[in-house]
């Protein structure tokens, strides 16, 4: 399929669950629906580094939570639109994964995963000592109650979630298929093969890590609209670390499919288990369907689909899988899922 | 700000005596992450059941907690060793203990402090133990003893693990399975048999590393997470698995964040070891004392 076509059947969709949740008439789905669109950046985001080339994140909080400093701190000095501030939170991110992919990316490994945590306390501490954002007391951004065409303020949100859901989805895909998803593979099974064979190993990570950074930052760029008063422990929440990590790995990590279905059915469910049972017991699910799912099924849903679609055993199934899957291009993964590529 | 002499000296001395307390922290990474190379991120969590372990003894028995932790160690042993097990045959064994294990771990640690939360609330818990309170002054020199014996006892534990890995033949094989896994099966030596067996000690070593941490102070489930990047900072400082580089790194750790917090303010301590770490990383990766 192509990208064009893609994005176009994604903003359908998107479009579809919109009008769905304006049909259901209850501003709740709205404010729900914003945290799982929020994951699905996050988690896709994550992917780009973490699934493509291998290098695990744990920072995601602290991307995240550039972003949403970026637009307070914007708003204290001069007020803007929301699509402005997403722009200005992905740059900032951008620049930060930039940076640290500078820094870390030399690094192998667990090296760069211990980095990444390092960055995210760094920032925090930073964060709460500047007082400018309000430090740590936090800072309120009041949020006007309707804006024009949409009606509510959270439904305005909503679609600008939506709409970055969708983008990040279609660059993850476009990334898949292009020469820099080829890079991105190589780097993850093998890097000093790729380095020998002349794959520019570290441009093509810097490349990922501000993406990736960026993609984050955009996602929390809105998000001190939304929650209406930040503070740094719940921007830098270890929540959003945790879940962009477990949603791919629960999701399937090798194509762009894998951290949507993982966004959206970990997003849901956590959604479902805060209202009815508490927050708390919601983490624990995450905990233990992350543990379960890398021991049990280490490609993830996606994997588990295409075992289950060719079942014919070739040899031990789970090592041949694997190896199939980490031998094709990305792309070719989520071929059967989106339909033939012409 | 006027700078005072003592203040300096002062922040010196609890800066060594913390430090040798983040060796005992971190003296479980230093086996686990460095010698055995897993990246056992939810380390901290341990630590932290540890201390709640100590809590309830302390609490319902009055026992001193670090003789519960002491007594405590084979049960920890015990759960480290069925860790490994699963780790080997999940991920080690599949070639895919790099990101799956990872997860695995962040998922153990997240699992850990969730199950805490639940069972104990947020609250802040602290033990009752005869050392907790008094201080030595010695001329304008303030010891607290609640940092004072942590401190003894941890550089006391680390001698013994220094003794274990030198001198005896158990010891001798883990700092062999970290240099040449197939040499060590040429030698009929079951190299996963002592991997589980490191592992096991760097989870024991936890019991009274979390003993020592309510002893100096008060813990809830999630101070763990504020370990995680000191254990890691110090333990790449320190050179990955050398245990006197561990001891040294960490007191320079200590040392540190003693004069940040007292110069500057508690609230910029935090950064100080993970910038400490981003700079040995991006500088020196080999650390102080590298293999």
């Amino acid at each position: 399929m192509r990208s064009d076509r893609f994005l176009l059947i994604c903003l359908l969709v998107g479009g579809a669950v919109f009008a769905g949740a304006i049909a259901l008439g209850n501003d709740y789905y709205f404010f729900a629906g914003y945290v799982v669109l929020q994951y699905v950046v996050l988690s896709t985001a994550w992917n780009i580094l973490g699934g493509y080339c291998g290098y695990v994140n744990f920072g995601s909080a602290a991307f995240f939570a550039l972003g949403a400093y970026s637009t307070i701190a914007i708003h204290k000095l001069y007020p803007m639109p929301i699509p402005v501030l997403l722009i200005f939170g992905g740059v900032v991110s951008g620049v930060v994964g930039f940076a640290m992919g500078y820094l870390t990316l030399r690094l192998r490994g667990a090296f760069f995963a211990i980095a990444t945590l390092a960055l995210a306390v760094v920032l925090q501490t930073l964060i709460v000592n500047w007082d400018f954002v309000g430090g740590s007391r936090g800072a309120y951004i009041v949020r006007p109650e309707a804006i024009a065409p949409f009606g509510s303020y959270i439904r305005y949100l909503f679609l600008i979630m939506m709409l970055l859901a969708v983008g990040a989805i279609t660059v993850a895909r476009l990334i898949e298929r292009s020469r820099l998803g080829y890079g991105f593979a190589t780097i993850r099974d093998d890097e000093l093969a790729a380095e020998a064979s002349g794959v520019p190993t570290l441009r093509l990570k810097l490349i990922a890590t501000t993406i990736s950074g960026a993609l984050m930052g955009m996602a929390g760029a809105p998000f001190p609209y939304y929650i209406s008063f930040l503070q740094p422990s719940s921007a830098f929440s270890l929540d959003y670390a945790v879940n962009s990590i477990a949603m791919p790995l629960i999701g399937g990590t090798t194509s762009w499919v894998g951290p949507l279905i993982g966004a959206v059915l970990l997003g849901s469910l956590q959604q479902i288990a805060t209202v009815t049972i508490s927050s708390a017991v919601n983490l624990l699910i995450v905990g233990f369907l992350l543990v379960g799912f890398v021991m049990v099924a280490p490609n993830g849903i996606v994997g588990l689909f295409h075992k289950y679609i060719q079942h014919r055993p070739v040899g031990q199934v789970g090592q041949v899988g694997r190896r199939r899957i980490a031998a094709d291009a990305p792309g070719s993964v989520s071929g059967p899922v989106s339909g033939p590529a012409p | 700000m006027i700078f005072s002499f003592d203040l300096f000296l002062n922040a010196i001395v609890s800066g060594i005596l913390i430090g040798a307390f983040y060796a005992a922290v971190t003296a479980g990474v230093s086996l686990s992450f460095g010698i055995l190379d897993i990246v056992n991120i939810a380390h901290p969590a341990f630590i932290i059941l540890g201390s709640y372990i100590a809590y309830i003894v302390n609490v319902s028995l009055g026992l001193d907690p670090i003789i519960t932790s002491i007594l405590a160690t084979p049960a920890f042993y015990a759960l480290g060793a069925g860790i490994y097990q699963i780790y080997y045959v999940s991920f080690e064994k599949r070639g895919q203990e790099s990101l799956r294990g990872l997860a695995f771990f962040f998922g153990l640690l997240f699992i850990t402090e969730v199950t805490l939360v639940l069972y104990f609330g947020v609250d802040y818990r602290y033990v009752e133990a005869p050392y907790i309170g008094p201080t030595w002054h010695l001329g304008d020199l303030d010891i607290p003893l609640r940092i004072l014996v942590p401190c003894l006892v941890s550089l006391l534990m680390i001698a013994v693990l220094q003794l274990l890995l030198t001198r005896t033949f158990i010891g001798r094989a883990i700092m062999a399975v970290a240099q040449d896994q197939l040499a060590l099966k040429l030698l009929a030596v079951d190299p996963v048999r002592i991997k589980r067996i490191a592992f096991g000690i760097s989870i024991a070593t936890a019991s009274l590393a979390g003993a020592f941490l309510i002893i100096i102070q008060p813990v809830e489930p999630s101070v763990g997470r504020e370990y995680i990047g000191r254990v890691f900072a110090i333990c790449v400082l320190g050179g990955m698995g050398s245990l006197p580089g561990t001891v040294i790194a960490a007191m320079l750790v200590g040392i540190v964040e003693s004069l940040t917090s007292t110069f500057y303010g508690p609230s910029w301590a935090p950064a100080v070891s993970f910038g400490f770490l981003l700079l040995t990383l991006a500088v020196r990766p080999a650390g102080l004392l590298g293999r």
